[in-house]
């Protein structure tokens, strides 16, 4: 049938008056794919949907969590590193200490040992100057008087010994060397 | 009454310019077509709009079929678009315009209505069928019919027979003198004008739509004679231009088409309208 022929017969429908049959086919065909996406597909990829944001909440959860622990074993090696760094000053400055005070007692102790040695040397010397001069005293007395009794012709030895008198005389020289020397100073 | 597209074209196939032949303009015949099976006449036929409706639905099933049958939580690429889109409707209009709480019952519809009608559209251009279904007033009506029945009867289990009529007639005491008359205007408005607008508003864009493009589809051909070449390559450029901006305003309706349908239920919802 040709639409020229259609114009003479007949004035064209309303377009704004729906027919039933497309009005029907119209919901049918909407229902059907209302029906399928609201009960099957729609709920599916809602699921999914949800998984995939749990985990990519779950994954920055994690990252989060890795980033904290990070953080804080950061904190925790400053921390210690300042300890140690503290630490070493603090052992430095002992043995600064330490050692001044070493070198100032072995110092005073070299000191000490100086002076004894010194001391006994000293001692020693009189000692010995003494015990020289107790035996020169006896050596002297003993040749004066050999000495005197040969020239006497007899023995003088006991009286000698009794009467102490090469023994006063010998500390009468002893004497006056020992006046001489005060005022020789 | 045959089956032959041939047959169902709305002009004269050899009538050309400057041949003495008339400009057989589009007209309302353009959509009126011979049924496949039945009798126009009848309440019983099977016709070229109903199959695209009813390819509609294959496709938009189809579609969703392939990429959330069985989704994965990393996607493919079929999934990734079906997502993308699943998510522009959700978050990008009813999210926005009823809020996530109250939507998240609302988002299968919308998302339903957005595809179908938008894919229901798109025959407008698609070859051997370029015909947008919905410029057939029963298929917008029939949606807009849904979401009218949707939220009529949310207003009513929500607010009470008072609270409904309230809610309809915009009640408002501050208004005084006024207020009679506001609430008549509110009450055609909202209930006996909304549903004609909303489904006309996707009717007659696509009714216009469908319209100039037979119309510089028509003349390309008419004008081809003599001088008129010239004018028919024009006419021709722009079926082209038409066609590129028929594609922007079928998706731009379908988006209209859910967004009204979204802020009609929210207003059904919410305390005070």
């Amino acid at each position: 049938m040709n639409v020229l022929v259609h114009l003479a017969a007949e004035e064209p429908q309303n377009p704004l008056i729906p027919p039933i049959p497309e009005l029907v086919i119209g919901l049918i065909a909407f229902a059907i794919v209302f029906g399928i996406l609201a009960k099957k597909l729609l709920p599916n990829i809602n699921k999914v949907l949800d998984e995939r944001r749990e985990a990519i909440e779950g994954g920055i959860e994690k990252a989060e969590a890795a980033q904290t622990e990070a953080q804080d074993v950061l904190e925790q090696y400053k921390a210690q590193l300042a300890e140690a760094r503290h630490e070493a000053a603090r052992l430095r400055q002992e043995a600064q200490e330490q050692g001044a005070a070493l070198i100032a007692e072995m110092r005073a102790e070299g000191q000490r040992q100086r002076e004894e040695i010194i001391a006994a040397g000293h001692a020693q010397i009189e000692a010995d100057r003494k015990q020289a001069a107790q035996a020169l005293r006896q050596d002297v007395g003993t040749l004066a008087t050999t000495l005197a009794g040969k020239l006497v012709g007899e023995s003088l030895e006991d009286h000698a010994r009794q009467s102490r008198v090469i023994d006063r005389f010998l500390d009468e020289l002893e004497s006056k060397a020992a006046t001489k020397a005060e005022a020789g100073r | 009454m045959s089956a032959d597209p041939t047959t169902v074209l709305a002009f004269e196939t050899d009538c050309h310019i400057f041949s003495g032949c008339g400009f057989p303009a589009p007209s309302l015949w353009s959509f009126i077509f011979e049924p496949i099976v039945g009798d126009r006449h009848s309440d019983f036929y099977f016709n070229k709009p109903m199959l695209l409706a009813l390819l509609s639905t294959v496709v938009v099933v189809g579609f969703f079929w392939m990429a959330f049958a069985k989704p994965k939580v990393v996607p493919g690429k079929l999934q990734m678009i079906g997502e993308a889109g699943y998510d522009f409707v959700r978050s990008g209009i009813v999210y926005q315009t009823m809020g996530k709480k109250d939507g998240e019952k609302y988002v299968p519809l919308m998302v339903s209505l957005f595809f179908f009608v938008w894919i229901m559209n798109l025959w407008s251009i698609v070859p051997l069928a370029q015909f947008p279904v919905t410029s057939i007033i029963a298929y917008p009506a029939a949606l807009a019919a849904i979401v009218y029945v949707l939220w009529v009867s949310l207003t009513f289990k929500k607010h009470g027979f008072v609270g409904f009529f309230k809610n309809v007639t915009g009640y408002d005491k501050s208004l005084g003198a006024v207020l009679p008359l506001a609430m008549t205007i509110e009450f055609f408005s909202n209930l006996l004008v909304r549903p004609f607008t909303h489904a006309v508003r996707l009717f007659a864009n696509m009714f216009a739509g469908h319209t100039l493009l037979v119309l510089f589809t028509i003349a390309s051909w008419y004008l081809l004679n003599g001088i008129g070449i010239a004018y028919a390559g024009v006419s021709f450029v722009m079926v082209l231009v038409m066609t590129v901006f028929e594609l922007f305003i079928q998706a731009v309706q379908a988006y209209v088409f859910v967004l009204l349908a979204c802020t009609y239920v929210q207003g059904a919802l919410a305390e005070h309208h």
